[in-house]
């Protein structure tokens, strides 16, 4: 199953798996391959650096993994219609853990080279009714199951995974926004001008994983960072949190891991009350909500202001 | 081909609308050139920096562009379902307009689909929608559904002109070759046989009959791309009907206008009467009334219910710091107006049923509107964005520009065709009419024909 997991070619360090926490279940079985000998970035510089990972841990890397590691891991357009074999990716947002630090959003503009424009992660400040408290909400894309987006795109540019990942295509996407309009939860966005940040992107070659380079008049929004999940990391946002807000996982596995630690997923539905965002609609989204109950912060309101909606960049 | 003397007389009086390029004319073409060309240069200003010269942003994604879609396709109407189904019921007084109805429709058919092609973000790739439809998509329905629906009307339409080119190429005209080559290769030959008459005559039967359902289905494709979705405003299940029966009300109301016009301008007040206009007048009256009897069931549903979303909605069409005035400018032009017009012998006039009908006009248009972008501002989770332009939408110049282009496309394609066709069919006539002399309340002795 490890061989399928890394479809596009890539082979996968297993201390890499261990220290993401991801898939601890399943790593055990992987071969050790050295993260620098990824198949399509193999120009090994020779230079190391060293990195501190999620959890805090000092690790040597190629100096050209840094760079490329995102590029090099997505797989091509046609493949990345498949996606990963034998798994089912869910996310659990815990609402009692964040407080409007934004550092999931910081890492997931950098990360996707997003102008300041389009954001992917929104977050969203929630106060349901007087008299409730306010509280603030991350929201990626819902990758739904049952995906409104998905049902209307007249070419199939953008789509459901087996894998559970709903993704765009913006080599195919036509631009006509039916998907924007259908979605429920303001996930999308579209690029109304020539994107920003071109400069950055040179050279890379699109992949649906990747989501860049950005194309004027398609359509782009949160993937779930598959590239990275092919290598069995963790989302962008995951493991920006200081607070361990966003667990990301298999559910097949039946554990998530926010990068700090790897829990069971079914254990913390049941524990924390779990609920998905607007159930009624009957999306049947894969991001799952954990109530704001004791909270580790205060709420502290915050205006929302141009730079940290728009400016993130 | 010979003419009976009703129609010698019909064709003389046309005759030099077809063989003079009149100086009035070429003003109004060039009006209309410069409109066209004003919204070129729109065009490659929204190719060349993309749709951010646009009002739309990331809530509201559609706005002016589809507003005007919907509205061209829904007076296009006019030929498919008033020429179709008066054609079907053998409603004699039906001749004079039905070749303005189906220009309307052949015309607005081109125009409406322009401008999607104007929203799409990109152009160069709507071969994608063959190369890789998607059957579940709306979008993929209405391709194929305007697709058809314009064939058959282009077809409708050319059957009942066959006969009259085969006039125009006997007619020895004072035209150019080119043109006289025209009407000769346009003719197909028809020289009025038994045979001949037998065929086109099953043809148009046929296909009147099958312009309805297909007109039907058209609209009801194109509210449910709306309809579809899981938006308050949208998604609901008389979207169908409310579309259909908008669609056929705006295009007897565009039918009267143009009646009108042309009446005014050609001097066809004997063949285009006050009777038409009435008649047309009380199908305008009960679409009227039905159309205020949808709105009313479909908004009171929604505000009786008031669901927290669907409740945003309709905050925005109510309130008269919104859109409320839109709203109300809507039903009271939209419904009443035409009502009350026809309803009451004195305004019971042409000249009144033509300006209520250019109200209705555009209380539907500001209606498609509304259907639109309140819905789209007001997305499910709260629009946290400081960006103005992204919460509220207002068009901008650049779609306003290619709006008038389009609608100087329609005048424009309008005037050529009448230069190259008579707007009163001459064929249809088959001789037992004979020569009226309108006088101002003729039509009202006249006895109403079952319609
Ligand atoms: S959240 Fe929106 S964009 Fe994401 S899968 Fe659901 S409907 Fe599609
Ligand atoms: S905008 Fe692109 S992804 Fe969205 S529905 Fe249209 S073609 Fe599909």
């Amino acid at each position: 199953m490890e061989e399928e997991l890394n479809k596009p070619g890539i082979k996968t360090n297993r201390k890499d798996f261990l220290k993401k926490g991801l898939f601890a279940g399943s790593v055990l079985a992987t071969g050790a391959v050295g993260i620098s000998s990824l198949t399509s970035c193999s120009n090994n510089s020779g230079k190391k650096i060293k990195v501190l990972t999620a959890d805090g841990k000092l690790v040597e890397v190629d100096s050209n993994v840094i760079i490329e590691a995102h590029p090099c891991c997505a797989a091509p357009a046609k493949e990345s219609r498949k996606g990963i074999p034998g798994k089912k990716f869910v996310m659990v947002i815990d609402l009692s853990r964040c407080k409007h630090a934004l550092k999931c959003q910081d890492a997931c503009q950098r990360y996707h080279h997003l102008s300041g424009m389009n954001v992917w992660l929104k977050v969203f400040k929630m106060h349901d009714a007087e008299t409730m408290a306010p509280y603030w909400m991350p929201k990626p894309c819902l990758h739904c199951d049952k995906p409104p987006c998905v049902k209307v795109c007249p070419v199939s540019a953008t789509y459901k995974r087996d894998d559970g990942i709903v993704l765009v295509d913006n080599d195919r996407c036509i631009g006509c926004r039916f998907c924007m309009a259908a979605c429920p939860y303001s996930t999308r966005s579209f690029n109304w001008e020539e994107p920003q940040y071109l400069s950055e992107t040179k050279g890379a070659v699109y992949s649906p994983e990747l989501g860049f380079p950005q194309k004027k008049g398609t359509v782009e929004k949160c993937d779930f960072c598959p590239d990275m999940l092919r290598q069995g990391k963790l989302p962008h946002c995951v493991t920006a949190c200081p607070n361990g807000v966003f667990y990301m996982g298999d559910l097949n596995e039946d554990s998530v891991s926010n990068g700090a630690e790897t829990v069971r997923f079914s254990q913390l539905m049941k524990d924390k009350g779990g609920y998905r965002l607007n159930e009624i609609l009957g999306t049947e989204p894969s991001v799952y909500y954990l109530p704001p109950v004791n909270r580790l912060f205060p709420f502290k309101d915050v205006e929302i202001t141009k730079e940290n909606t728009e400016e993130t960049k | 081909m010979e003419l009976n003397k009703y129609q010698q007389e019909l064709f003389n009086h046309q005759r030099p609308v077809i063989e003079k390029f009149g100086a009035r004319t070429w003003k109004w073409t060039i009006f209309f050139l410069l409109w066209i060309g004003l919204g070129g240069y729109a065009l490659y200003l929204q190719i060349a920096k993309g749709h951010t010269v646009t009002g739309m942003r990331d809530n509201v994604v559609w706005g002016l562009y589809i507003a005007n879609f919907i509205f061209f396709i829904g007076i296009s109407y006019a030929g498919a379902v008033i020429s179709g189904i008066l054609h079907i019921l053998k409603v004699e007084w039906r001749k004079p307009i039905i070749r303005i109805a189906e220009m309307v429709t052949v015309i607005s058919t081109i125009i409406g689909p322009v401008f999607i092609l104007l929203c799409v973000g990109r152009l160069d790739r709507l071969h994608h929608l063959f190369l890789y439809p998607r059957l579940q998509s709306p979008i993929t329905w209405d391709v194929f559904a305007i697709g058809t629906y314009f064939t058959g009307s282009v077809i409708f339409l050319y059957l009942a002109l066959i006969k009259d080119f085969a006039i125009y190429r006997d007619a020895k005209l004072n035209i150019p070759k080119w043109q006289q080559k025209m009407y000769k290769i346009l003719a197909i030959g028809y020289r009025g046989t038994k045979g001949q008459k037998r065929h086109i005559r099953i043809s148009t039967n046929l296909l009147a009959i099958m312009i309805i359902p297909l007109a039907i289905i058209v609209h009801s494709v194109l509210s449910w791309i709306f309809g579809m979705t899981l938006r308050p405003g949208w998604h609901s299940t008389i979207f169908g009907p409310y579309f259909v029966l908008a669609a056929i009300y705006s295009g007897t109301g565009v039918l009267i206008m143009a009646m009108w016009v042309y009446r005014k301008m050609y001097k066809l007040g004997n063949y285009i009467q006050d009777k038409h206009f009435i008649y047309l007048g009380y199908i305008m009256m009960v679409l009227g009334a039905a159309y205020g009897y949808f709105t009313f069931s479909e908004y009171l549903t929604d505000w009786f219910g008031s669901e927290k979303w669907s409740n945003e909605v309709i905050d925005k069409i109510f309130n008269p710091a919104k859109y409320g005035w839109w709203f109300l400018f809507t039903n009271i032009a939209g419904i009443l107006l035409p009502i009350f017009i026809v309803a009451f012998p004195k305004t019971r006039k042409p000249g009144w049923i033509t300006i209520a009908s250019f109200f209705m006009v555009i209380a539907l248009w500001v209606k498609r509107y509304l259907i639109i972008v309140p819905t789209l501002e007001s997305p499910l989770l709260p629009m946290q964005d400081t960006r103005t332009e992204y919460v509220k939408y207002s068009a901008t110049w650049v779609e306003w520009a290619l709006t008038f282009a389009g609608i100087a496309t329609f005048f424009l394609f309008f005037t050529l065709l009448s230069k190259f066709v008579t707007i009163i069919p001459i064929s249809e006539f088959g001789g037992k009419e004979k020569p009226v002399v309108t006088t101002k309340d003729s039509a009202e002795e006249n006895e109403i024909a079952p319609a």
